[in-house]
Order: C-alpha cells, then structure tokens, then sequence
C-alpha cells in the first residue's frame, strides 16, 4: 500500500495504516550504485583512451600475467553465489546457515585481497613508472577499496544475522539485501575490469 | 515491506525556534533554507571576489592586486558561485521546499541523508576559502586544467580538489533523494504526468548529477595522485594526457551547466503561471524537452575543446549534438512566451525577475548556438565573448530566477509579504547592472581580450571600465534586496496563505506550512496550473488532460 506517512499526533494513535510508505531505501541503494559505477566508467573511459592514443615503447610494454588474476575472478564469482545462498537461508529462517553462507562470502573477498596483495607486491612495476601502471594500480586499488569495505559489511551482516539476539532476521532483510546487491555490483565491475585491463 | 513510524520519530525530536535552523534538523523545509540562507552567504563572498575583479580591470595594469592573487581570486569566484551558490541554491534549497510538497509527501525519501548532505557544503565551503588564508588558493581557475593545475602551489589545489569532492558528494546525496522522491513517494493516484514542471525539471537534473558527477570524482582523485604522488597520468612530461582530463572534465561540466539551469526553467514554469493567471503553455512538450535536454546534454562536452585538437569528426559531431540542444531549448523559450501571451499579468518583482530571465536567456543561448560551431569558436575560444556568454546563462538565466523565486515564495516561507518598491528596485538595478557589466564583454570577446588576465591591451580600458559600472550596480543592487528580506521578515504585511491565489499544492497550507507540511490528508490538486478556471469546474474537469482549450 502506499500511503502518505502521516507526522501529527492523532494519526500516530489511530493506528499504523497511514503511517507508512513504500520502502524505497534499495531503490536509493540502486541509484547509489549507478553513480558509483560512473566512477568506474569513468576511469575505464580513461584507460581505454590512454592506450588508444599514448602508446608505449615496445620494450616498455609488459604483458601482465593471467593466472592470479583468473583465480581472482572466480573467488569473487563464487561469493556472489554463496552471498545468494545465504540470503535465501535467511528466507526461509535458517541463521545458522545463513550465518555459515555469510562467513564463506566474507573468506572468499578477503582471499581476494590477499591475492591481490600477493600480485601487486610480485609485479615488476610501481605506481609511478608509467601512465599504465599508474591506471593499473589506482582502478584496481579502488576497486579493492570497494571489496575492502564490503568484506567488513558482510562481517557486521554476519554478527548481525546470528540467532538469537542479532537484527537481522527474515523480517528485517534489509541491511543483508543492501549488502548483497552491492557485493553483486562490486563483483560485476570486477568482471569488466577483468576484461578491459587483463584481456584486452 | 514498510516503514512505520520512523519519520514521527525523529522529527518530534527536532529542535523548535531558530535554533533548528543551525542544526541537523531532518525536515525538509529547514532543510531548504539552511540550502538556501549559506548559498546566498557564499553568493556574498563570490560577489566580493567578483567585485575585485572587476576593480582590478578598471585599468590595464595588475594594480589592484598581484597576478597570482588575481588567479586565486578567479578561481575561488568560478568555485564558489558554481558549486557553493547556484548548485546547491536551484538544486537544494527550492528542491528540498518544494519537491515533497509537490509529490503530496510529508518529507524526502531519506531525510537523514537529505541533513547530511546539506551539511557537507559549509565545511568545504570554509575549506575552499580559508585555503586562500593559509596557503594559498588554487589559481588554475574553476576548470582546474593540467598542467597547470599540476605546476601551480600545490596545497591550494589540494584543497580545491577536496572541497570539490565533498561538494560533489553532497550533490550525488541530494540527487538520489530526489530521483527517489519524485518516483516513489508521490501521494496515490498522482500520475508522473501531473506533476507540477518542477518535478520534471529536478527529475531530469537528478539523472545527470548522479551519471555525471561521480565522473568528476574520479578525475578529480586521478589529478590529485599527480600533484601528490607523482604520477602521470595528465602531466605530459611523465608520458600522460591531458586531452583525457578535459574530456573526462567536461562530461561533468558541461552537464553541470544543465544542472544549473534546468532546474531555474522548472521555477519559472511555476512562477509564470500563477502571475499571469493562466496555464503552463505546452506542459507535455516541456516534459518532452527537459528530457530531450537531460539525453543531449550528455553527449555535448567536447564542444568546450574545439581547440584542443579534437579531431574532425569529433568536432563534427559536437556541433550537430549542440546545435540540436538549441530545439528543446528553443521549445520551452517559446513555451513560456506563449504562457504570458495573453495573461492577465500583474507587473511584481516576481514576474518582472523571470521576463528578465527569459531576455537574459534567450541572448546566452544565441551566443551559445554561435560558440558551438567550430569557425566561430576557434576565434572566441577562451576570450571575453565565452565570459560573456557563460553569465548571461548562469546569472542572467539561473540567478535571476533564484531572485524570482525568492520574490514568489517567500510570502509562504515567512507569512509575510516582500515590498514590491524595493523590489522593483532591485531589479531595475540588477537588469540594467547586469547588461551593462555583460553585454560589453562580447565586444572585448571578439576583439581579442583573453579571458582571465589581469592585464590587457589599453585599447580595451574604457569597455572594461563600463563593464566594471554594470558590477558596481550589481553589487549595489543587493542592498534593497536584502534591507527588504530582513525588514520584511519583521515588519512585512501578513501575506496569508495563498497571497498569489495559486493552485500548487505548497499554496495549499498554512504559511509558514507546519512541520507536517499539511493538517490532515495532503489536499488533491487535480492539475498544477488550471488557472483562468474556478476549482469547482476544474475537480469536475478530468484529472489527466492538460488541454489549454478548456480555459478561455
């Protein structure tokens, strides 16, 4: 139903029906996201046209290796599966799957940023040696910033959704639906940025 | 799912009085005017900077103040009347008033992030200028272009680029709550096609500040890795790009033009109407345009670097997506022209401030559709013609309609009602101050004088000297204006709650409205603008047709 939420007095003790309106906080959430997604379609814009029009010296240019990085894909990819699961056993009111669901996501993003750490400190350049590297570092940084922040979302999900005692129950889905499609999203950019800086 | 209750809540805590006004109040009217009150504070102080400007050209020598004070001042006047004047003001101060009132809603979608956003701009507003104290502001203009961005003092351009973000954050914020609010929390049965121009107007500016403005970060954070951590991704000596810094600047910023204006056109459309007491002409087609406008403003931005060794094709297309912003703009130009024709027009301050808005508007555009084609603009390019232009667009155009705004719904905000003399006044000086400090600049423009210098060609020296008389009266111009909003507030005829006898539904309460914007039930407004009709006919008329023919 959408009603108008009503402020004054009276309404309020007439009862609850026209004290609500549509949740609209994922809709705010979804927008969010378009605009954070902008971010990166703006540093991809720029990493596409760096490389369209300032190429490098041949010797200068250094294929980057693709095995971690692959591993790196399916970590994420695996997470957001088991990010579905958890909030489908949240659904139907099982907390200690739920729970357990939430624990393999949160692994599997910081194996992620392990991996990564483990890939930037065995790469032969650094942040400042070329126009690539720069890009190189500064796009997947903050996409790390992004799973980085997401890890520890899912982990206060996680401590919140325990049972009995936590707020996050299958009446109050909210805070582990936000941090899913988030999760979701941070996973999508991983796969474009896969493409635009591994692949291509 | 819903959510009961919560809004009650926090807002019976609210503070009462005048103390509300400086706290992190979550309703949307306090909102509104702590938007609206630290934009004109911030207008105060770009026009301060303006007015140096102004001095410093009155001879063709740096005399007034040195050049690299003169950059600085530049800048913290484009930065200032930009983002911490007109964006916010058009933006936040109307939208936050209006836009619940507008939907049928008792407040924002998210009134917390609504206060948080507000709450952003005085702190990066204080950071911009007090940079100029400290260290030294940045002096590579608003655009803050590489290289020189990278080679001037680097604290100042520091400190811009995060006052910059945090604005644009509060901008993001401000702009998602408003997509949410027109789209989700409009009362039941009020059809998107009812809404009043407005809502269409911040609907469509919402959309690009939340696809634009995170461009803009992002940049912004590139720029600031070159000046701190040495890294090169616009700075041509360490192998960048700055070609890609302007593209990725202007996908921004020319948007940010539309994100000024468009909501000015929406204020209008509203003003329009109740003064000359007759139907918004062609509602559907303004809907048609605004969006039209939103989609094309997109893709326009490099018309702003014809001269940066834009290839031909880009050039090209540029100027065809620019030459066709021109129809929907020229849409509602005539849209509006055709509402006054024939009204019963009552000549107050109000209406005087839009016609000023729509000659001032008209003049910008037409140098606009002359700056967007490639032979003209290699000429005009970053000289006094583009200064022109650009203010005859944002000041004649949007800040005129801050102006008429305030003229028309202040009797609501306060109870009370404006003088019309001083008004008149006001604008009478604002006109003519205007147009004499502009209009001069496209002569300077096409005969050669560079945009910011501090000194230039004596043969320019008396132009620029009836450019700086247009200021003057300009600045002078602000004092009837706010003797009459402080006087007012005091001693100002008590305006009832619907002075004006219009039929939007902020018109429909109290003045000032309660906290719960209406008594009751919001009122049902069939249609915004059935001016020249009694209400009983227009609740018998149908609710969706918007036929001008019905009112004769």
């Amino acid at each position: 139903m959408t009603t108008i939420p009503q402020l004054n007095k009276d309404s309020q003790e007439k009862g609850s029906e026209v004290d609500e309106h549509h949740d609209v906080r994922m809709f705010g959430l979804a927008a969010f996201l378009i605009a954070d997604g902008m971010t990166f379609a703006g540093f991809f814009a720029a990493y596409l046209t760096f490389k369209a029009v300032n190429p490098l010296f041949p010797d200068a240019i250094y294929e980057l290796e693709l095995p971690l990085p692959t591993l790196n894909t399916v970590l994420l990819l695996v997470s957001s599966a088991t990010f579905h699961r958890a909030g489908k056993a949240l659904r139907t009111n099982e907390s200690k799957a739920c729970q357990k669901w939430l624990l393999i996501t949160a692994a599997l993003g910081i194996a992620f940023l392990a991996s990564q750490m483990v890939e930037y400190f065995s790469l032969p350049f650094g942040l400042t040696d070329n126009l690539y590297a720069s890009t190189f570092y500064a796009v997947t940084g903050f996409h790390g910033l992004h799973v980085t922040l997401g890890s520890i979302m899912i982990l206060i999900v996680w401590w919140q959704s325990r049972s009995p005692g936590g707020r996050i129950t299958s009446h109050n889905q909210f805070p582990l639906e936000a941090a899913e499609l988030y999760w979701h999203f941070v996973d999508g950019i991983w796969v474009v940025l896969f493409v635009i800086f591994y692949l291509l | 799912m819903t959510i009961a209750n919560t809004p009650l809540k926090e807002s019976s805590l609210q503070p009462k009085g005048w103390f509300r006004y400086f706290s992190f109040s979550l309703d949307h009217k306090v909102i509104g005017l702590q938007y609206l009150v630290c934009g004109f504070v911030f207008y105060l102080i770009g026009g301060l900077l303006a007015s140096a400007i102004r001095v410093e050209l009155t001879s063709p020598i740096s005399d007034f103040m040195p050049r690299d004070v003169y950059n600085q001042v530049l800048t913290l006047h484009g930065t200032i009347m930009i983002f911490l004047w007109i964006v916010p003001v058009v933006n936040g101060a109307f939208g936050n008033y209006l836009i619940p009132f507008y939907v049928g809603a008792r407040d924002m979608a998210f009134p917390r992030l609504n206060a948080v956003a507000f709450w952003l701009i005085p702190p990066a507003g204080l950071m911009l200028i007090s940079s100029y104290f400290i260290t030294g502001a940045a002096q590579s203009g608003w655009t803050a272009y590489p290289p020189l961005s990278i080679t001037t003092p680097a604290a100042g351009q520091i400190i811009w680029i995060l006052s910059v973000l945090l604005l644009g954050g509060s901008s993001i914020f401000g702009g998602i709550n408003f997509i949410a609010t027109i789209l989700k929390l409009r009362r039941p049965g009020l059809k998107l096609m009812q809404l009043p121009m407005y809502c269409w107007a911040m609907l469509g500016t919402s959309i690009l500040v939340v696809l634009s403005t995170p461009v803009l970060a992002g940049t912004l954070i590139l720029l600031s890795f070159d000046i701190v951590a040495n890294t090169g991704f616009f700075n041509p000596n360490l192998g960048g790009n700055v070609i890609v810094y302007q593209h990725l600047f202007w996908f921004y910023s020319h948007p940010a033009v539309y994100i000024m204006v468009l909501p000015a056109f929406g204020l209008v459309s509203e003003i329009l109407p109740v003064h000359c007491r007759k139907p918004l002409f062609g509602y559907v087609t303004m809907v048609y345009s605004i969006m039209a406008i939103v989609v094309l403003g997109l893709v326009v931005w490099a018309h702003h670097m014809f001269t940066s060794g834009t290839p031909p094709w880009m050039r090209l297309f540029f100027t065809i997506a620019t030459a066709f912003i021109a129809v929907p703009t020229g849409i509602k130009f005539f849209n509006w022209v055709a509402t006054l024709w024939g009204g019963r027009i009552s000549l107050n301050s109000a209406i005087l401030f839009s016609c000023g808005f729509i000659i001032n508007f008209v003049l910008g555009g037409i140098t606009g559709v002359a700056l967007a084609q490639v032979p003209f603009d290699v000429h005009a390019h970053d000289t006094y013609f583009v200064v022109a232009h650009f203010h005859y667009i944002v000041y004649g155009g949007s800040v005129f309609v801050i102006f008429s705004s305030i003229y028309h719904w202040y009797p609501k905000v306060t109870g009370r009602m404006l003088s019309e003399n001083l008004g008149r006044l006001h604008f009478a000086l604002t006109f003519i101050g205007f147009n004499l400090c502009f209009a001069p600049q496209h002569w300077l423009g096409l005969n050669g004088m560079p945009r910011r210098v501090a000194e230039y060609d004596p043969q320019f020296q008396l132009i620029n000297q009836i450019s700086s008389a247009g200021a003057l009266l300009m600045a002078l111009s602000t004092l009837p204006f706010l003797w009459n909003v402080f006087e007012s507030a005091f001693k100002g005829t008590i305006a009832g709650d619907n002075p004006w006898n219009a039929l939007t539904p902020e018109w429909l309460t109290s003045s000032p409205p309660p906290v719960e914007n209406w008594e009751g039930e919001a009122p049902l407004v069939s249609e915004p603008y059935g001016y020249g009709v009694t209400q009983a006919e227009f609740e018998q008329s149908s609710i969706s047709t918007y036929q001008e023919d019905e009112h004769q």
